[in-house]
């Protein structure tokens, strides 16, 4: 669940990224989230993750009101979310089961629930014959599937992913989106942020599109505008 | 609510991995908590020599009054009636030059100071007093007395062994300061440098929702390890010095009136608080250093 009311944010060098922006997300829905370069994408996203604060308005992640959350209360909220990027931030030294054990045991998982959750969400996102390989190994569609991987393995209330296909080819595009998708009709939140036009608009789902930190069309069943 | 798992293991093995990913700056540290302990170490001994020698001294309240040269034994006697005649006297024993030697080469066993002349030996009262505040006031009395040609009062002693114990205890204060602060620094910046070699991982963690301590423990524990580290090393180069001096000072003649502490009987005191010192700037320094990283 989403909530920006009037949000604005100017960062100290003195760049208003978002001017008085207006967002509602509800639980269990897919949204992409469009706009050209510089528009505020990730700004929008590193509020929702409390990377960054907003300067004004309210900001609400999964029943967290971030205007008012406390410093020890941001990791918990952060555990609601999972988080993929298109640079896949994985630690390259880990196996994938590595990878995946090191985000179970932040959040203070036993061994059993990690020796239980770790084959379950290989075989979703289709790696289970990669647990032991380094994401140096692999493809940039497989990095990015462990990514997938990792942000769901606690089993978030919800995915957001700032350009997760911004690295990949076409086909593994398509692919990721899909895969997304599926996670989604399991009953994860999605918010996916991209730019590229074709993929949103095979999917017939709600696109927000915004422009110069300004919301400027969110269709249901749309596509990407400009 | 998920079961908490306490990840010790975790915390060590990554602290371990740390240091040894940073051998040449996690050396320097240690060595500075080295520096910093031993200087810390020896002037705490030198105190605590001082404070021993200065209630021992007091505890046997006495002091020499020696007998002029020329004096026969009838005056003598009558001196020893006067001394005693002064209120805060409690006892007046004669003592002979020859067996101030002979109480004196009891203690020795070096040639030297068996062959020594007599004429360094003189005769002499030993008096003892009732009451130590009025000890010098005594004193003063005493060799205000014709006939006594001077005095050794431990009160001299005694007076040298405060001043030793003060200007150890605030040369050691000053010092200890300083290389504590340098050894902070050199930790905080071993630790920042584990910290920002692993930034991306931090990065990771925090998004995947890490508490602050729990990305805080593995630098913290590398900080205490390398005190840890640095404390033991310590004591032992600190048992060797102190067991050097000892040595020193009990065949100098300096042993007839210094008894230094042996260090068996102090060792316990002298590891656990080099070991808590260790700790503490260990914790301190990478406490401050993660903090930066911890931000957001
Ligand atoms: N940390 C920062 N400090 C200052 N200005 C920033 C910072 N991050 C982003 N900006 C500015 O805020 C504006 C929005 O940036 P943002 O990264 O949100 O855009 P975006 O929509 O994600 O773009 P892209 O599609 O290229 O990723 C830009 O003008 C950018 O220069
Ligand atoms: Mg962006």
């Amino acid at each position: 669940m989403i909530r920006l009311v009037d949000v604005c944010k100017e960062y100290n060098n003195g760049t208003k990224a978002i001017k008085g922006l207006n967002l509602k997300i509800e639980d269990g829905e897919f949204a992409f989230l469009v706009g050209p370069s510089g528009s505020g994408k990730s700004t929008i996203i590193k509020l929702l993750t409390a990377e960054e604060f907003a300067t004004q308005g309210r900001v609400m992640v999964n029943g967290y009101n971030l205007n008012t959350i406390k410093h020890w209360q941001i990791p918990k909220m952060r555990r609601t979310l999972g988080v993929i990027f298109q640079d896949f931030r994985l630690i390259d030294k880990k196996t994938v089961w590595g990878n995946l054990e090191f985000a179970m045991r932040i959040i203070g998982a036993t061994n059993r629930e990690m020796n239980k959750r770790i084959p379950y969400v290989l075989d979703l996102v289709g790696l289970s014959d990669k647990a032991n390989v380094r994401p140096t190994e692999m493809s940039g569609g497989e990095q990015q599937r462990v990514a997938i991987a990792r942000a769901l393995v606690n089993n978030p209330q919800m995915i957001i992913a700032d350009e997760p296909t911004g690295n990949l080819d076409p086909q593994r595009s398509l692919e990721i989106m899909t895969l997304l998708e599926r996670i989604n009709s399991m009953g994860t939140t999605m918010l996916v942020v991209t730019h590229e036009r074709e993929l949103v608009n095979r999917f017939s789902k709600r696109v927000v599109t915004i422009q110069n930190g300004e919301l400027i069309s969110d269709e249901q069943g749309g596509y990407y505008k400009l | 609510m998920k079961r908490r798992r306490l990840n010790l293991g975790y915390f060590i093995s990554e602290g371990f991995h740390s240091i040894f990913s940073h051998g040449l700056m996690s050396f320097a540290a240690v060595c500075m908590i080295v520096a910093c302990l031993i200087i810390m170490g020896s002037f705490a001994l030198l105190a605590a020599n001082a404070d021993k020698m200065m209630s021992q001294l007091e505890s046997e309240n006495v002091f020499y009054a020696y007998i002029d040269e020329s004096y026969t034994d009838e005056q003598i006697a009558a001196l020893e009636k006067q001394v005693k005649s002064i209120d805060n006297v409690a006892s007046v024993d004669f003592v002979s030059r020859e067996e101030a030697k002979q109480e004196y080469l009891d203690g020795q066993t070096n040639e030297l100071y068996v062959n020594m002349p007599d004429e360094v030996f003189r005769d002499r009262l030993v008096i003892h007093v009732y009451d130590l505040e009025k000890f010098a006031q005594t004193v003063d009395q005493v060799s205000a007395l014709e006939g006594v040609a001077d005095h050794r009062a431990e009160q001299d002693l005694t007076d040298a062994f405060i001043t030793v114990r003060n200007v150890a205890t605030a040369v050691a204060g000053i010092l200890i300061a300083i290389l504590a602060a340098i050894s902070l620094f050199i930790i905080a910046n071993t630790v920042r440098l584990a910290a920002f070699a692993r930034r991306e991982e931090i990065a990771i963690m925090k998004m995947c929702g890490a508490s602050d301590g729990f990305i805080r423990w593995p630098f913290v524990i590398e900080g205490i390890l390398l005190g840890l580290v640095g404390a033991v090393v310590a004591f032992f180069i600190q048992w060797g010095i102190y067991a050097g001096v000892y040595e020193a000072v009990m065949s100098s003649s300096a042993s007839t009136i210094i008894i230094p502490v042996t260090f068996g009987s102090i060792w316990y005191w002298v590891l656990g608080i080099f070991a808590l010192a260790g700790i503490l700037i260990g914790m301190c320094g990478s406490g401050f250093a993660i903090r930066r990283f911890l931000r957001v």
